[in-house]
């Protein structure tokens, strides 16, 4: 099947002129009029404009024009902004809201040739770890679909894991591109923060939301992050690191490396299944050269509370803008306050609502000193404790959840049951490293996908990429997929 | 008992940069609605601020301008609050990290220097306006995002007058340095009055009363003039003033309350996640440094007292400073400033008004306008004279030794060649010189005249009239 290949295989199949644009293309859109009825990965599509874009890559390509996703089909999370897409963020507050412009990583996407289509469900405004907080709706575990996919990118990886997409974007601001990659058995990854630019996100948490794609396979994240990466102009929190060839760094063995085993990772409510995975995944790194050598993160425990603390005070101010005055759904009242309250109120979902609250009242005077001041200042020891780590290892590894996908349902009445299946990937946004989850096993029964973490340096992507790469080729996981479609 | 107002401004005023703070769009007033507006300045879903650094170079010049420290680490924070002018609704704002802090600004108060110390000056951004029509209402976002410098003083004021003049002296050295126009009509400059009264001499301060919506310095006078006699009877009626924010109504001409203390936003402040904090380097801060201007009282001042000139000629100079520094560069060496300062200000200025000439395109160079005067001191040529070259200068841009020698209109100041006329004249008009020896002085003028047109106006008026009188009297 055509849209199993990986970009790698696609762009080779491209140049040789033995596969179109317009052939991959429909061979995506073939694949989600299949499956994504069951899957609901995407909330809209529109196959006649990506259809024109494949037809312009192939114009491009019988000019000798090249770019790097020449012809490549890439979907993208509603939260990104497509010129004259529609903009969502999974949310009912934006109506029907169509992007006046492009996000700069939709603008380097466009510049590499790739065909930028479909919106992809999430859970509203990025807020979530099982896209259950959709106000469009659920998307559904690939792997048994009564099961979640994972949050908040849930339908960029289900997307990916089913073949929907060659590769997906997403957002992570508190592992919302690993948990859902580890939980659909594909490979994602949240670059350092300002790695990529963030302008054309529509920020949960501004100093904490990363872009990052979703792809098949390590080679693969490594094409998709060249692309993505770079200063940008029009996001000062966006640095200006040389961007290196990510998939020059893949080739070579792992030794002489040092990984890192955080102690303080070995927590209760690790599911079996999931740590026997990620135990044969060390012996596996080991074999390849590379040894491990137990690390501490001393104040991992106040990851989630400092997160959450953090993340809902950026959010509060963030998701001010969407009021009813200048676009999206209104609701008229008597005077503004009147129409803030009705529009806010029915636009909004509870979960997030829930965090614009908690981020109104630890900002609140008087408590400003004893919730944010103190988060910040517990935030700056997390990022410590891994710079310290990082003197001893070259990278870090922890499984990317606590357990493989839940049913749907199961922890959607529990928000705290819910923030924890979070506490693998949620310090890496508070260090604003970088860090990326690969397939490293399923369960039995029912057989479902287990995510390897790695954690690197700030800007030590290739160092990931590199151990990603070279544990994926020493396995067969990425081979495994779901059946579907039946 | 006997109180004494404490008052306190809050300035803001709009920067004069080309583009807004954090997009490029136009900072322009007068634009149709709606019309100077990108994804940023709507606050579209997605979009990031990027700090326009003109900006931040006004507002570091406006610390050096107003003797603050200008701050080598400030950042930009976050204050929520909701209203439909603010597309955020957040203000991206300077909170505890302001750009510049602990200034003053000196002015002229009651024949004195008045000094009020400035607490902070910080860079935030405009929001947009409201429109109400019959039915609803609308916004336009032009205004919005536009860079604004809020300038906030010590409550060192203790009068209505001295806030208007204090206000006054804020906006002179806002134009002076180049920051903004101030353009009251085009809502440039706006004020908040923080008053309270107290028992004189009494070191504590009352409870403070904010007033808002002032849109002129005669609107703020106007509140006070209201505001300090209204808090004076509560108090003197034995009644307690409470915290609180006050609207001026310029209609009615009075204050009304707005909110109480128990009302107070809270606007939840944060530091601005979206950027990074402003940390000046030497070389930036030096450029900035090379901008500065000396300021209008200090220059008032010194041409005062350099030049001895009079107050009205120093303001002269001073609210047009290019017509002050080609005063500077004629007086020169001038044996009398006061001199050259009546030339340019009522011959040169009224030659530029008559001809619609601005300064930069007159053709007469300071240097010239001094040969000018010198030629007058030596004798060389007389007053009247001095008026016909000078016009003649300014048309053509030629120096005045230049006109005077192709003219031939150098006085005669030669007492031989002025005997021979008035010897002549006396001849020709025998009755007239009878009449002068009758005692009829008004001849001599006749004489004067005559003597002065047979030497076709080139003889010293003066040395004619001595050698007549000495001739008549014989």
């Amino acid at each position: 099947m055509l849209s199993q290949l990986t970009i790698f295989e696609l762009t080779e199949k491209l140049a040789s002129g033995e596969v179109s644009a317009r052939e991959a293309t429909q061979a995506c859109l073939d694949r989600i009029a299949r499956v994504d009825g069951q899957l609901h990965a995407f909330l809209s599509y529109d196959a006649q404009d990506a259809l024109a874009q494949a037809d312009a890559a192939d114009q491009r390509r019988a000019a000798a024009g090249d770019g790097r996703l020449l012809g490549v089909p890439i979907a993208i999370k509603d939260v990104i902004a497509v010129k004259n897409q529609p903009l969502n963020c999974g949310s009912k507050i934006l109506g029907r809201f169509i992007s006046p412009y492009d996000a700069t990583v939709i603008e380097k996407l466009k510049a590499a040739g790739a065909i930028v289509f479909g919106r992809l469900n999430m859970d509203e405004f990025a807020m979530g770890s099982s896209t259950e907080n959709s106000a469009f709706g659920a998307t559904r575990n690939p792997w048994d679909l009564t099961r979640i996919p994972g949050g908040s990118s849930g339908g960029s990886a289900a997307a990916v894991a089913a073949d929907e997409a060659f590769a997906t974007l997403g957002s992570d601001t508190g592992g919302s591109i690993r948990q859902p990659a580890a939980l659909c058995g594909c490979v994602g990854l949240k670059p350092t923060y300002g790695r990529v630019s963030r302008y054309g996100l529509v920020a949960f948490a501004s100093s904490l939301d990363q872009i990052g794609p979703f792809t098949k396979d390590a080679r693969d994240a490594a094409t998709m992050l060249g692309v993505l990466s770079g200063r940008d102009d029009r996001d000062s929190t966006s640095v200006p690191e040389p961007v290196p060839d990510y998939t020059a760094a893949l080739d070579g063995d792992l030794k002489g490396l040092k990984l890192g085993l955080p102690k303080e990772y070995l927590v209760g409510g690790l599911e079996p299944e999931v740590n026997d995975a990620v135990q044969a995944a060390m012996r596996r790194l080991e074999k390849l050269g590379a040894e491990l050598v137990e690390i501490s993160l001393p104040h991992t425990g106040y990851a989630v509370a400092t997160y959450y603390i953090v993340a809902t005070a950026e959010a509060s101010a963030n998701l001010a803008r969407f009021d009813g005055i200048r676009y999206g759904a209104r609701i008229d009242g008597k005077d503004p306050i009147d129409l803030y309250g009705r529009t806010r109120g029915a636009g909004f979902g509870a979960e997030v609502k829930r965090r614009i609250i908690l981020g109104t009242y630890v900002l609140s005077s008087g408590y400003y000193d004893a919730y944010y001041l103190r988060a910040q200042k517990v935030r700056t020891l997390i990022r410590q404790d891994f710079l310290r780590a990082f003197e001893k290892v070259d990278a870090i590894v922890t499984p990317t959840t606590p357990t493989a996908a839940f049913k749907i349902g199961e922890k959607s009445d529990d928000p705290m049951q819910m923030y924890l299946s979070d506490i693998f990937t949620i310090s890496c946004n508070l260090a604003g490293i970088c860090g990326i989850s690969v397939p490293c096993g399923f369960t039995k029964k029912p057989k479902l996908p287990i995510g390897l973490q790695l954690l690197g340096k700030p800007f030590g992507e290739e160092m990931l990429l590199k151990i990603a790469h070279a544990y994926e080729q020493s396995t067969n996981w990425r081979r495994e997929k779901p059946v579907l479609g039946i | 008992m006997d109180y004494e107002p404490v008052i306190g401004l809050e300035t803001h005023v709009q920067l004069k940069t080309r583009s807004k703070l954090w997009c490029g769009c136009a900072n322009e007033f007068g634009a149709p609605p709606n019309t100077n507006v990108c994804p940023v300045c709507l606050g579209m879903p997605g979009v990031l601020p990027v700090a326009n650094e003109e900006a931040l170079r006004l507002t570091a010049l406006t610390g050096l301008l107003l003797n603050c420290a200008v701050s080598r680490y400030a950042k930009f924070d976050r204050k929520n609050y909701f209203y439909p002018d603010m597309p955020k609704n957040y203000q991206i704002t300077q909170y505890d990290k302001p750009s510049a802090v602990n200034g003053h600004v000196d002015f002229e108060f009651q024949g004195g220097i008045a000094r009020v110390r400035i607490t902070r000056a910080h860079l935030e951004e405009d929001v947009g306006k409201n429109f109400h029509f019959d039915r609803n209402s609308g916004v336009d976002f032009n205004r919005a995002g536009v860079p604004l410098l809020e300038i906030v003083s010590e409550p060192d004021l203790t009068s209505a007058d001295m806030a208007y003049e204090y206000l006054n002296a804020l906006k002179d050295i806002l134009i002076h340095g180049g920051v903004s126009d101030c353009d009251m009509e085009k809502g440039m400059v706006r004020c908040d009055v923080n008053v309270s009264l107290r028992p004189k001499g009494s070191p504590e301060l009352g409870a403070k009363i904010e007033i808002k919506n002032m849109n002129s310095f005669s609107g703020a006078r106007r509140a006070l003039e209201y505001e300090i006699p209204r808090q004076l009877r509560v108090l003197q009626g034995g009644g307690k003033l409470a915290q609180s924010t006050r609207r001026w109504d310029d209609v009615a001409e009075i204050t009304e309350e707005m909110r109480t203390k128990e009302h107070a936003h809270d606007y939840r402040y944060f530091p601005e996640p979206d950027l990074m904090p402003f940390v000046p380097g030497d070389a930036w801060l030096e450029e900035v440094k090379r901008r500065v201007v000396e300021l209008p009282l200090v220059r008032k001042r010194r041409f005062m007292s350099a030049y001895q000139l009079p107050a009205s000629d120093a303001a002269t100079f001073v609210d047009d400073v290019a017509l002050g520094d080609f005063f500077e560069a004629a007086a020169k060496g001038a044996k009398h400033p006061k001199v050259v300062a009546n030339w340019v200000i009522n011959n040169l200025r009224a030659k530029m008004t008559e001809t619609g000439t601005s300064l930069d395109a007159v053709r007469l160079k300071p240097e010239h306008l001094r040969e000018l005067i010198q030629l007058i001191d030596d004798d060389k040529i007389s007053g009247t004279m001095a008026q016909d070259v000078f016009g003649q200068m300014f048309a053509s841009g030629e120096t005045a030794g230049k006109i005077v020698a192709r003219e031939g209109l150098a006085q005669v100041s030669d007492t031989a060649a002025i005997e021979k006329f008035c010897d002549e004249v006396i001849a020709a008009h025998p009755k007239s010189a009878e009449d002068f020896r009758g005692g009829k002085a008004a001849a001599l003028n006749f004489l004067k005249g005559q003597v002065m047109k047979a030497s076709q106006g080139k003889a010293n008026p003066q040395r004619v009239g001595e050698i007549l009188e000495r001739k008549l009297k014989r």
